[in-house]
């Protein structure tokens, strides 16, 4: 007995010791490109120095700052454009106010994905994007970039919060409730629409509730609407069904919030979110057992984010061989993940914004309510191809600069950071601007490489697994780099 | 996926399903002669590959990086090839090889990318095009339906001259690498990473698409066994294929050459006359040397002064080769003129890259160049009648 105590009581010390010992190169690597779009070898190694459960409190610490955005809103964000007096303008005014919405749209992304660049907690803006691709409101729809805007906001409030506060606040967003149709729910003329979505999608999960739990939750969130003149949350009491209804089993007058709490009751809820977390940070297929657990002290914690996403980061399966470089990068981690981790400058955004439209992820316009899928249906013959387009063609070149005034003192008639609204600069079009945008982008190969020092394992930094097609041999310097994105293992995170 | 499914896919930023339906009347293009691109991607220093070696100027500009004089071969009294292109001297005797200097254009502009838009869409410096000439080219005077393709691009995945308009273009990936990543793909089953086995297995269908273009034909020409010899190859074996193509594009990259350039450009220029010298023997065998031109392009030539790195900055006017069968030999253009360099201290230009562009389309395709590039270019007589 005493020998069987003595070899346990080694185990577990053993166990101990590895948990709470450095996590090394390999798993910092891991840890830091799936969390902040890229990462440098100085990060990398010095996150390698600290155990699996330091390394995550330092990057959760990091995002304490998550409701201070560093980029400028655009200056129109505080002023909500009243669908009501755009109906009062002449056809002239309406097409000039189309203009400057489109305008403003490209605004909007613009902020947004600057941010991205420049943030010194890139794992804030991924979760913002996570909750964006969870909750999903959409532009096309929601018409108002105010209002996607203050969604934005509202998700980057909550992100690392409760869930069960991101989700009753989300549920009275504005541009949720447009794009949900909420409005449109009203007593004995119920819509269906928020009530399927908000039980499918946001919480239960399909096949954990029933055709008539749908009606039922319509009815409680009748009188849910906006103020058409402030763009805010309104109750139209008038218009809410007031009776009892039958939600999963239970009864009750209740209103939206009160089945929100019985939404948030269920097991499967925390499990949906888990689920989809696992699949963003972690590989393709959840581990139910893991999930389950993980599930579990999502809601014993009172649906903490940071615990289910800390829970996550510091797993066993988070780090496992099989599931390096096991996922494929979204087109914003692609261009983000890209421009970070060789420190490209740029000026304005919209080649940027273009490619990640063209290759299948325009920011604040998820195809339609089930968000991005994610995954393998990133990567289709075109959008591969795209993909290496806007590589090849960034890394054209050694180095690229700023374009310098051209020879005969004429210049482009548009600098980065002008301010083309359309007024006053004639003749300006968009594709001036574009492919002004392009050359404002500033890459220093050999700078970006002077980062190393002799052995440092620059293929790992920049890939995470093997590359495909073996380096070939004698190539060094910036051609190594661009060797290395062309091949297929830059796709994978 | 069908070929028309794949075209579409792949064809290029604006991919439209097949040929226009107003393919006007412009005269059928002579597309049984073939225009093989070459482009050197990050810009190419012209006055290091074809050197004013009398010029002393050049010797004073780059006390660093200059070509000795002992070491140029000698084309004419004034001008010589670097040391590395050496293969490319056979061309030369032989009278296949045309070497037009001071190739550029009004109000260059230095940034690789806007430069090589300028190229790729044959614009003016000051305005904004969209499509490829070749596409606006072949959207005038259209290439056979029985073609496999109007154009492909081997070795990348930019499209340049062929973007756009309803071409329809390819792009294809070196035929080697295809070949070892779908072998990657196919093995290890279950252990192999399910995202990476996807990308992989993408990758494989395009190629499998393309292989009706691809004859597998076994050349007894060897191809150098590097990234542009491998391009060659792939661009090779379709043009081999009975299929046809009007254009190829295959890319060299690495001529950015800000620092250390000596090694670099030696070696790049080494792999670019081993290509071009092995494509040569592939379309002779093929008996296809004769209706084959090749010409290399780039965004820009390079500062005549060297930088403190051993290296040259970005510059305007540069040399290029035009070869081929029926290619009138020689030294065309002026010598780099190193006395009257702008406020910038770069070259003046002498033939507009336009002009060179009209000799593909007006004298090697008789198609009409002006749709192609809006406006009336002189062609260079550098091909044989």
């Amino acid at each position: 007995m005493p020998k069987l105590f003595v070899m346990l009581s080694l185990l577990c010390v053993a166990s101990a010791v590895l948990a709470a010992s450095p996590m090394g190169f390999d798993e910092a690597r891991e840890l830091l490109n799936r969390t902040s779009f890229a990462a440098s070898v100085d990060d990398i190694n010095a996150f390698a120095r600290l155990s699996r459960a330091q390394a995550v409190d330092r990057l959760l610490a990091g995002t304490d700052k998550n409701s201070v955005v560093s980029t400028p809103a655009p200056a129109w964000v505080n002023t909500f454009e009243s669908p009501r007096r755009v109906r009062l303008l002449s056809e002239e005014e309406r097409k000039q106010f189309r203009r400057e919405q489109l305008q403003k749209g490209v605004e909007l992304r613009s902020w947004w994905m600057t941010e991205m660049l420049t943030t010194p907690s890139p794992l804030t803006e991924k979760m913002v994007l996570f909750w964006h691709n969870h909750f999903v409101s959409s532009l096309q729809k929601v018409r108002s970039p105010v209002l996607m805007y203050r969604q934005n906001l509202l998700l980057r409030k909550h992100a690392f919060g409760y869930f069960g506060d991101l989700l009753h606040e989300v549920a009275k967003d504005p541009a949720m409730v447009v794009y949900l149709d909420s409005a449109s729910n009203r007593k004995g003329q119920p819509n269906e629409n928020f009530a399927r979505e908000v039980m499918e999608l946001f919480t239960l999960g399909e096949g954990n509730y029933g055709e008539q739990d749908i009606k039922e939750v319509a009815r409680a969130f009748t009188g849910w609407s906006i103020d058409p003149d402030r763009g805010e949350f309104v109750f139209r009491s008038a218009v809410h069904d007031e009776g009892v209804k039958t939600v999963l089993g239970r009864s009750g007058e209740f209103d939206g919030d009160a089945v929100l709490d019985i939404l948030l009751a269920q097991p499967q809820t925390a499990e949906l979110i888990v689920t989809k977390l696992w699949r963003e940070f972690v590989s393709p297929n959840p581990d139910a057992a893991e999930v389950k657990r993980i599930a579990r002290m999502f809601r014993d914690n009172r649906y903490n984010i940071k615990v289910a996403l800390r829970a996550l980061l510091v797993s066993d399966a988070f780090y496992a061989p099989q599931n390096r470089a096991a996922l494929i990068k979204s087109p914003v981690e692609l261009i983000v993940g890209t421009l970070r981790q060789f420190r490209f400058e740029t000026g304005e955004m919209t080649p940027f914004l273009f490619v990640s439209r063209q290759l299948g992820q325009d920011l604040f316009a998820p195809p339609n309510v089930k968000g991005w899928p994610g995954g393998e249906a990133w990567i289709n013959s075109a959008t591969l191809l795209a993909r290496k387009q806007l590589l090849e063609s960034l890394f054209r070149a050694r180095e690229m600069r700023p374009t310098p005034v051209a020879m005969n003192g004429e210049t482009d008639n548009v600098k980065a950071g002008d301010n083309v609204s359309g007024s006053g600069k004639p003749g300006i079009d968009s594709r001036q601007r574009f492919a002004r945008a392009m050359m404002d982008i500033n890459f220093d190969g050999d700078k970006w490489l002077s980062q190393f020092r002799p052995g440092d394992p620059v293929l790992k930094v920049v890939l995470a697994s093997e590359p495909v097609s073996a380096p070939v041999a004698g190539v060094t310097g910036i051609d190594l780099v661009r060797q290395m994105v062309l091949d297929p293992a830059y796709q994978l995170k | 996926m069908d070929r028309r499914e794949f075209l579409t896919a792949i064809g290029g930023a604006a991919a439209i399903a097949g040929m226009p339906q107003f393919a006007l009347a412009g005269p059928p293009g002579r597309y049984d002669n073939l225009l093989v691109l070459v482009e050197l991607k990050g810009g190419n220093d012209g006055l290091n590959t074809v050197v004013p070696y009398a010029d002393m100027e050049y010797y004073s500009l780059r006390p660093r990086i200059a070509i000795a004089r002992d070491q140029v071969l000698q084309l004419d009294a004034s001008s010589g090839l670097h040391p590395s292109l050496q293969p490319l001297m056979t061309l030369w005797q032989n009278h296949e090889l045309a070497v037009v200097q001071s190739v550029g254009y009004p109000g260059a502009n230095l940034s690789h990318f806007r430069s090589i838009e300028i190229w790729d869409t044959a614009s003016k410096s000051s305005e904004y095009l969209h499509d490829g000439w070749l596409a606006r080219a072949f959207a005038d005077s259209p290439v056979p339906k029985s073609y496999a393709a109007d154009g492909v691009v081997v070795g990348s995945s930019e499209m340049g001259p062929l973007a756009g308009g309803s071409t329809r273009a390819l792009a294809l990936s070196n035929t080697e690498q295809f070949l070892r990543q779908s072998r990657l793909a196919s093995t290890e089953g279950t252990s192999r990473n399910a995202a990476l086995n996807h990308l992989l297995k993408v990758e494989h269908d395009v190629k499998q698409a393309a292989s009706t273009l691809n004859a597998n034909y076994t050349f007894r020409a060897e191809f150098p066994n590097h990234q542009l010899g491998n391009a060659m190859k792939t661009a090779a074996q379709v043009i081999a294929s009975k299929a046809g193509v009007a254009a190829v594009k295959v890319s060299h990259n690495g001529f950015d050459t800000h620092s250390n350039q000596r090694g670099t450009q030696e070696r790049l220029l080494k792999e670019l006359a081993e290509g071009l010298i092995a494509m040569r023997s592939a379309m002779q065998e093929i008996g296809r040397w004769d209706s084959t031109l090749m010409m290399t392009y780039c965004e820009f030539g390079r500062r005549p002064k060297e930088n403190q790195s051993a290296g040259t900055d970005h510059g305007t006017a540069n040399a290029h080769f035009v070869l081929g069968g029926r290619v009138k030999g020689g030294l065309y253009g002026s010598p780099p003129a190193l006395s009257r360099l702008d406020g910038n201290g770069n070259l003046p230009f002498g033939v507009d890259f336009r002009d060179l562009y009209s000799t593909a389309l007006d004298r090697w395709w008789g198609v009409n160049s002006v749709v192609a590039l809006n406006g009336r270019f002189a062609p260079v007589d550098l091909i044989r009648a």
